[in-house]
């Protein structure tokens, strides 16, 4: 394949095709328009439906009972309507609804700064909407690598039967790159398993070795009841405390079983490192950046990028080497995967954040000032 | 080592800044082959706020995405350049369109009236950022003229495609000009 100059959004959008999305529905909102714009132009050609609805609340219900009818289906975002869809996000989690959101983060909270950068949304990614509920988020660096993981976010939605968020932010969002994308053959793709037994004896949420029940699509002949309350095996709702424990548990079972699947990071120059920045989305390039010119300045830095944020990689901060000593998170929050770090760490190395939320991507130079100043080693008087 | 530049085109929405941008990373990355990343930066107004593309220009892979030490500095206006004029390195390149740039700090310019070029040659003000990347072309070696005319010539509308060649012909004399006016500026600073 050629290169071509490509922006992330447009990245989503060819990713989405690829990856077999053939419904899409959305509401537009800044800085993820062209997501939809390109959507709206290319897939009616190749055999989709688009439609706009009335705002986002109703995108999410809409691209919800498209995935039921069996289509693969998708929208995109951004803060405020990632807000308005939290209800539908948690009934989709609950009714177990492959879909995929993409939210492509601007400066909040509220209608915030819509065409700068930040990522504020990444506890709300995980917590957003209420219940218990499992989720899986994944969170791209580069122009190429929001196509691979817009196709990896529909396949972990059809494997799993969830919600997948895939987290972008306006820097990656708007980012032009030069990229050779893959060849259509060479990708994976990843669909729903459905039953084949008679229709008279589907169970629609019976419990399996993967914990991901068999999933009929509407109108092929499998008539089953999908109700956001609490259900039993035949999907009709149950307070029974053996039926709802059962649910509750394999919710969250059959996204941990597959941990080691979904939990994707990348490390770089850890062999060595005695400091370590684990750093995520755009973010990741400026403490790519950082990591290399302490490198020449003599420090031992290493870089865990994260990519799947949830459920968040504790195997990527667990399996830290020996010599390292200290971690730093730059974020262009105040702080919400630093949470997450210190969590993981149960205060065996010393932790400190570097934030920044002007609404400008945070510099190389940020990073290496703040690793100086709060580094164990810094000249900082306290 | 690497050899990197980071350009920036800067001035107000509708000036066409952004497509600029596209077309300049187009010609490096696409068809100099070299790596490209361009962001943009805006006001939310769809005309007359701040409007900003970077484009950076590598033999490497490209990590932090925006431009910081600014090699190139084209400003299109008088606060795009008096915001951006602080990042230009010592030794970068300074373009405005003197058009809109009147009071300039720095000697060391290439001031090229590309927005009234525009306006008297072609009768319409939005061809000055072609103008403008045909001076480019001209002034700086990190973009080559063949892969800029390519560039333009696949990204501007397929109607207005003579109107833009002619707008990217105009822009490279014009800088052809500049270069000798700079040049004799140049020498006077010499004997003074």
């Amino acid at each position: 394949m050629e290169a071509k100059l490509l922006m992330g959004n447009e990245a989503v959008a060819e990713g989405a095709l690829a990856g077999g999305v053939n419904f899409f529905a959305g509401y537009p909102i800044t800085p993820s328009n062209e997501i939809g714009e390109i959507m709206s132009r290319r897939l009616p050609g190749a055999g989709g439906k688009f439609i706009q609805m009335e705002d986002e609340i109703a995108s999410m219900g809409c691209i919800i009972g498209a995935s039921i009818s069996g289509c693969k289906t998708m929208t995109a975002t951004s803060g405020p309507g990632f807000s308005l869809m939290q209800e539908n996000l948690g009934f989709a989690a609950m009714t177990e609804v492959p879909c995929v959101v993409v939210n492509v983060m601007r400066g909040g909270p509220s209608t915030g700064m819509p065409t700068l950068p930040s990522q504020g949304d990444i506890q709300q990614a995980r917590w957003g909407t209420h219940g218990d509920h499992p989720i899986i988020a994944l969170c791209p660096s580069t122009v190429r690598e929001v196509f691979d993981l817009t196709i990896t976010s529909l396949n972990f939605a059809e494997q799993y039967r969830t919600p997948v968020v895939l987290l972008m932010d306006e820097v990656i969002g708007h980012l032009r790159e030069k990229v050779v994308l893959p060849q259509v053959e060479s990708i994976e793709i990843a669909n729903r398993t459905q039953p084949t037994c008679p229709p008279e004896w589907y169970r629609p949420f019976e419990d399996n070795k993967s914990g991901v029940p068999l999933m009929a699509s509407f109108g092929d002949g499998y008539r089953y009841h999908i109700t956001g309350l609490t259900h039993d095996e035949m999907g009709f709702p149950t307070t029974k405390k053996d039926e709802v424990t059962a649910l509750n548990h394999r919710l969250h079972r059959k996204i941990r079983q597959a941990f080691e699947d979904i939990m994707l990071y990348e490390t770089f120059l850890m062999e060595d490192a005695t400091a370590v920045i684990v750093a995520y989305g755009c973010v990741m390039r400026s403490a790519k950046s950082a990591a290399l010119e302490l490198r020449q300045q003599g420090k031992k830095v290493g870089l865990i990028k994260l990519t799947t944020l949830w459920p968040f990689p504790r195997i990527a901060l667990e399996n830290m080497p020996e010599q390292v000593q200290e971690i730093f998170v730059p974020e262009m929050n105040m702080g919400q995967i630093y949470r997450e770090v210190t969590r993981v760490n149960q205060g065996k190395l010393r932790v400190r954040k570097i934030t920044k939320v002007d609404g400008e991507l945070i510099t190389p130079d940020e990073i290496i000032r703040g690793i100086k100043r709060e580094g164990a080693d810094s000249a900082k008087r306290y | 080592m690497t050899q990197q530049y980071e350009l920036r085109l800067a001035g107000l929405g509708g000036q066409g800044l952004i497509l600029a941008g596209i077309i300049v990373a187009e010609a490096a990355g696409i068809y100099d082959g070299k790596f490209v990343a361009q962001t943009q930066a805006y006001g939310a107004a769809a005309r007359g706020g701040f409007s900003r593309s970077d484009v950076i220009v590598s033999d490497e892979e490209i990590n932090y995405p925006k431009a910081r030490e600014l090699d190139l500095l084209l400003a299109m206006s008088q606060d795009a350049y008096e915001e951006n004029l602080p990042l230009l390195k010592p030794e970068g390149t300074l373009i405005v369109d003197s058009t809109y740039v009147s009071e300039i700090a720095d000697a060391h310019v290439y001031a090229i009236p590309f927005t009234r070029i525009a306006r008297e040659t072609f009768g319409r003000e939005n061809v000055a950022n072609i103008i403008s990347l045909g001076s480019i072309t001209q002034i700086v070696p990190y973009v080559s003229e063949e892969a800029m005319a390519r560039a333009v010539e696949r990204r501007v509308p397929a109607r207005f495609l003579e109107l833009n060649k002619k707008a990217f012909q105009a822009g490279k004399e014009a800088a052809r000009d500049a270069i000798h006016k700079s040049a004799l500026q140049d020498e006077v600073q010499d004997e003074i």
